[in-house]
């Protein structure tokens, strides 16, 4: 009987051993930019207005608006329409996947545009071209004029089905525009599209303006501003343009933040050479003091859920980096290397900080893990600062000033933006210089 | 009716003779050892020749003195043949060239195409030649032993219990899908990332049915990254078939699977 069990055991072991499939480990890949093709989307022979449509190229337009942002991510390579090979209503029925895939593509977008009732209707398919199937369809209707927003809310949705994360693409940068000489600086509130398009001036340009930043509506802007000055923090609602001052504060406030649910604005109050971190209700208008040191605090950031801020304060004697609870409590500094630093930004993933670095007459931009740990230095220049994150914790922008040669010519201040790995470092086309740049979060949610 | 029967008779004769003169030819071309043996070879030479040829020769010289005729492997073949033009007969050499096939499958001698991809390992440590050499003897040994038991003359197609790939073709492998796998990078790395992927293979590498075993993870709620991740991974394996497996041995590796893990590459 002994005998038969342990023969049974070890057929059974013999014949598992032989069936055991080979395992083979896949832990690294590449990080090159996935080969993407955007077919022009067609307009439909149905629509209202069919000739003008077509004379005015919408669907080319759409595909190119989508196709340079997958190109400003880095993260994809749309290839060249010269090498399609469908026509893009064929395409979009059903692609024939053997034939884009000779041209090396990945995945393919294509697209129809419909007017009709005065309303225009876009609808896109992303296809997986190796797998050969659909992976995504949606269709958006709106009022015509707003055609470039649905080619950016099209490349959030394609973003985030193939990248796991959730776009930008349908966002707005808020940012400081200047004008003129670097000692008789016109400086003026601005706002763009985050690809540089439709930029619209918010004030005259009369009085210095300083650090605007988005309330998480994206409909209030919170900056602060020279007026009569008098240094102090502004409210500014972009749609109807009226203007108020944020707290009765007896002297200078600057460097405002809205709290992520925008229920408050948190600030620093200088007074007599020394200024704390304060925030405000913005509905009772009830005005609490976080910080109360000796130091400078200022530059106050929440985290994306409420219960920290980030600060930089010079209390150990140069300036540094701090975190502590939202009511202030277990402050704790979280920078120690050598150099100074300032502009603490909490990611909206929670995970980094964005931080400004001054080291040996030199600026980073660079992020650290919350606790200070991690730090990385994602670029290097001779002047840049005030790091702000896209709405998905990928992309930082900032501003980069270049040095006057001794007539005082040549200074320049541009936006600059860098992905969190230290790749991808773009220029952010503007009308006239800029700086304090701030990314709203997605206009559509 | 004789006449018919003749026809007949030779007609049979003639298709018995063609299907025996042909049908041999058609068994016997599959069976054929793969020509990539005489490239290896030439590699084997040059590396063994280089290093120690001064030494060998003296060896060979000290051998020789002993035992004219003891033929060392290490000794240059123009040597040979200027020392000894009266001999080289066939037979004699045919056995040399076997011998050094043989040793040839020990991995010391990893192709160099082979060791250049497997530098992603290399930081991992050991000197994989080295396993791969220990491995690749026990199974040589095994196969041995398996010849001298059951008399199975075909080598490692009929060889069940050594279902593995060695160091270097797994190397080759991976190294293929590297380059092919584009790792989406918005993924949460401080989730589990593993997608598992079973393939079945056809002989010259292509896939016939790709597989994600874990399946269900795909539709779960708030797993979105996982579709993501299995997604990228199924593109990698079908932009890189036919895949880089063993020219031998399809019984061994028909069906194969992929674990796909990008955290310690999205932790930077």
């Amino acid at each position: 009987m002994k005998k038969t069990i342990i023969i049974f055991i070890f057929f059974v072991l013999t014949i598992e051993n032989a069936f055991s499939l080979i395992k083979v480990d896949i832990t690294r890949g590449n990080l090159d930019p996935l080969p993407i093709a955007v077919s022009p989307l067609h307009i439909d022979n149905k629509s209202e207005d069919f000739k003008s449509l077509k004379e005015k190229k919408l669907g080319e337009e759409i595909s190119k608006i989508i196709e340079k942002n997958f190109k400003s991510t880095g993260l994809f390579n749309p290839l060249k329409k010269d090498a399609f090979v469908q026509k893009p209503d064929i395409a979009h029925l059903k692609p024939r996947f053997e034939d884009w895939r000779l041209i090396k593509a990945q995945a393919l977008i294509t697209g129809k545009i419909v007017v009709k009732d005065k309303k225009l209707k876009v609808e896109f398919r992303l296809w997986d071209l190796t797998a050969a199937k659909e992976m995504l369809a949606l269709s958006f209707t709106t009022t015509p004029t707003n055609w470039r927003r649905v080619a950016h809310i099209i490349s959030d949705k394609i973003y985030e089905r193939l990248t796991g994360e959730t776009g930008y693409f349908d966002t707005r940068i808020i940012y400081v525009s200047e004008k003129g000489p670097k000692d008789q600086r016109v400086k003026k509130l601005a706002i763009m599209d985050q690809d540089g398009h439709g930029t619209k001036y918010l004030t005259l340009g009369n009085e210095l303006v300083l650090t605007p930043r988005f309330n998480p509506t994206n409909q209030l802007v919170t900056y602060m501003s020279y007026f009569k000055n008098m240094p102090r923090v502004y409210l500014l609602d972009i749609e109807t343009g009226i203007q108020e001052v944020v707290g009765n504060f007896p002297g200078m406030t600057f460097a405002p933040r809205f709290s992520p649910d925008g229920k408050k604005i948190i600030m620093s109050f200088a007074k007599d050479g020394n200024s704390d971190i304060y925030s405000m209700d913005m509905e009772t208008r009830v005005v609490e003091r976080i910080t109360d040191h000796s130091a400078i605090d200022t530059s106050p950031s929440y985290s994306p859920d409420g219960k920290y801020i980030c600060f930089n304060s010079d209390r150990s004697g140069l300036q540094q980096i701090y975190t502590m609870r939202s009511d202030g409590s277990q402050v704790k500094r979280i920078t120690f290397g050598s150099g100074i630093y300032g502009t603490p930004v909490w990611s909206p993933r929670g995970d980094l900080i964005a931080f400004t670095k001054m080291r040996k007459g030199k600026f980073y931009i660079g992020v650290m893990r919350s606790d200070g740990t991690g730090e990385r230095l994602l670029t290097e220049n001779y002047y840049q600062e005030a790091p702000s994150w896209s709405p998905n914790g990928r992309v930082l922008i900032f501003y980069r000033e270049t040095k006057s040669d001794s007539k005082g010519k040549g200074f320049t201040a541009k936006l600059w933006s860098i992905d969190i790995t230290g790749y991808n470092e773009r220029l952010v086309k503007t009308e006239t210089d800029a700086s304090d740049p701030s990314w709203s979060s997605l206009l559509s949610k | 009716m004789s006449r018919g029967l003749i026809f007949s008779f030779l007609f049979h004769t003639l298709v018995i003779f063609i299907t025996a003169m042909t049908l041999p030819f058609m068994m016997r071309e599959p069976i054929d050892v793969p020509p990539i043996v005489s490239v290896e070879l030439i590699q084997i030479k040059d590396k063994t020749f280089i290093p120690y040829a001064p030494k060998a020769r003296k060896i060979i010289e000290k051998v020789k003195d002993d035992n004219k005729r003891v033929v060392s492997e290490q000794a240059p073949p123009s040597a040979k043949a200027k020392e000894k033009p009266d001999r080289i007969p066939l037979p004699e050499d045919k056995k040399e060239t076997k011998q050094i096939v043989k040793k040839k499958q020990n991995p010391e001698e990893i192709k160099p195409q082979i060791r250049q991809s497997s530098e992603f390992e290399k930081e991992e440590l050991f000197d994989t030649n080295e396993i791969a050499a220990l491995i690749d003897k026990a199974k040589e040994e095994q196969a041995e032993t398996q010849k001298k038991n059951s008399q199975i003359t075909q080598s490692n197609v009929k060889t069940p219990f050594a279902k593995a790939l060695s160091l270097s073709e797994e190397d080759a492998l991976r190294a293929q899908i590297f380059g092919c796998w584009s790792v989406p990078l918005g993924l949460p790395y401080d989730k589990d990332l593993l997608v598992r992927i079973k393939l079945q293979l056809k002989p010259d590498g292509r896939i016939l049915k790709a597989e994600i075993l874990d399946h269900a993870r795909m539709n779960t709620p708030g797993q979105s990254f996982y579709k993501i991740l299995a997604e990228s991974a199924l593109r990698a394996v079908r932009i890189c078939q036919p895949l880089k497996v063993p020219p031998t041995g399809y019984d061994r590796w028909k069906d194969l699977q992929l674990n796909f893990d990008p955290t310690e590459m999205l932790k930077g």
